[in-house]
């Protein structure tokens, strides 16, 4: 069973490889994007570790709401809605639980990839986040590590999609040959809950 | 008349466009009395982007209880506004407008001036987009 300690840990892992991967996130972005991925992130991610330490929610949900909305108001462009969805969706799928099992979190994590999908109008293969969370939370039904794998392998796989969403949309084929920056950080996300999850069991 | 008027709110990713469009509407606007208009644009140190905060803050600022009408520009601008709207934290009555943000931002506020309810406010907006250039 995870507590709200698990996702607080989750969240700080994630945090710190956001501050790691951060220049790197907004090189990908510089080509096809505004360039302002890393920093964005940065910025929402600092506070989402900022506010879970002034708050400290006591229940996986509430964790998971308060980082949500974090990212909402601090990130700046559009990887603040649509984490802060992915995250406040599946929080409000946990509800006030002290604890959720594994399978608890597999399913509340599928309704936020599912809100994500619905915000942005987006499906797979459209070169977005989705091609790295889709598999990457399918891939939960085997274990934490195999979801950190299949994330990853989805972002590798948006180099060769001509992007159908966001900024990256404008370039149409010239933005084949770019691995996404957003599928990059949903996979730095899954891997940081890997992380977490290796670091309890 | 002088009942509660239907508010708008310009969100763009620049506050110089936000409040640019904002002024050519309320002069286009001009000649009686003008629906309560607020400017929502770039983020909230001033850089380009979308902030939550200055959105949430505009609508309260134009609700006469008459309803709000959000008109967005790009990506995070309506991303933005659709999350605020389905997390419940705009007031009651708020919509995203789905219309061309310049004409529709024109549009909007003269009807909204007129004392028109929000349906028709967000419709004369959208019918903007009818409006073939070439």
């Amino acid at each position: 069973m995870r507590d709200a300690e698990f996702f607080r840990r989750w969240l700080v892992t994630a945090a710190s490889a956001v501050e790691r991967e951060a220049d790197r996130l907004t090189e990908l972005d510089s080509p096809i994007g505004d360039a302002d991925h890393g920093s964005n992130l940065l910025r929402g991610f600092t506070s989402v570790v900022r506010e879970l330490a002034a708050e400290r929610p006591e229940v996986p949900g509430a964790v998971l709401q308060l980082a949500g909305r974090t990212l909402i108001s601090t990130v700046g462009g559009a990887s603040g809605p649509l984490y802060g969805t992915l995250l406040r969706r599946t929080g409000k799928e946990l509800g006030t639980a002290a604890e959720v099992s594994d399978d608890d979190l597999r399913q509340a994590l599928y309704a936020g990839v599912a809100a994500v999908a619905q915000l942005g109008g987006a499906a797979p293969g459209d070169k977005t986040m989705l091609d790295a969370l889709v598999p990457g939370v399918a891939a939960l039904g085997t274990s934490y590590r195999a979801a950190a794998e299949a994330a990853e392998n989805g972002a590798l796989a948006t180099v060769p999609m001509q992007a159908r969403k966001g900024r990256a949309s404008y370039l149409g084929e010239r933005s084949i040959g770019h691995q996404d920056p957003g599928a990059t950080s949903s996979a730095l996300l899954l891997a940081a809950l890997a992380e977490a999850a290796e670091g309890e069991s | 008349m002088s009942g509660p008027l239907v508010g708008i709110v310009l969100v763009s990713h620049s506050a110089q466009v936000a409040e640019s469009v904002a002024e050519l509407a309320r002069g286009l606007a001009a000649g009686g009395p003008v629906a309560p208009l607020a400017a929502a644009g770039g983020t909230a140190e001033g850089g380009l982007g979308t902030s939550a905060d200055l959105i949430v803050a505009a609508a309260l600022s134009v609700d006469q209880g008459a309803g709000v009408a959000l008109l967005a520009d790009l990506g995070s601008s309506v991303l933005t506004v659709k999350t605020l709207l389905a997390e419940e934290e705009l007031p009651a009555g708020a919509c995203l407008v789905d219309a061309p943000f310049v004409e529709g931002a024109v549009s909007a506020l003269v009807t909204a001036s007129a004392g028109a309810p929000l349906e028709a406010v967000a419709a004369s907006a959208a019918e903007a987009y009818a409006y073939r250039k070439a």
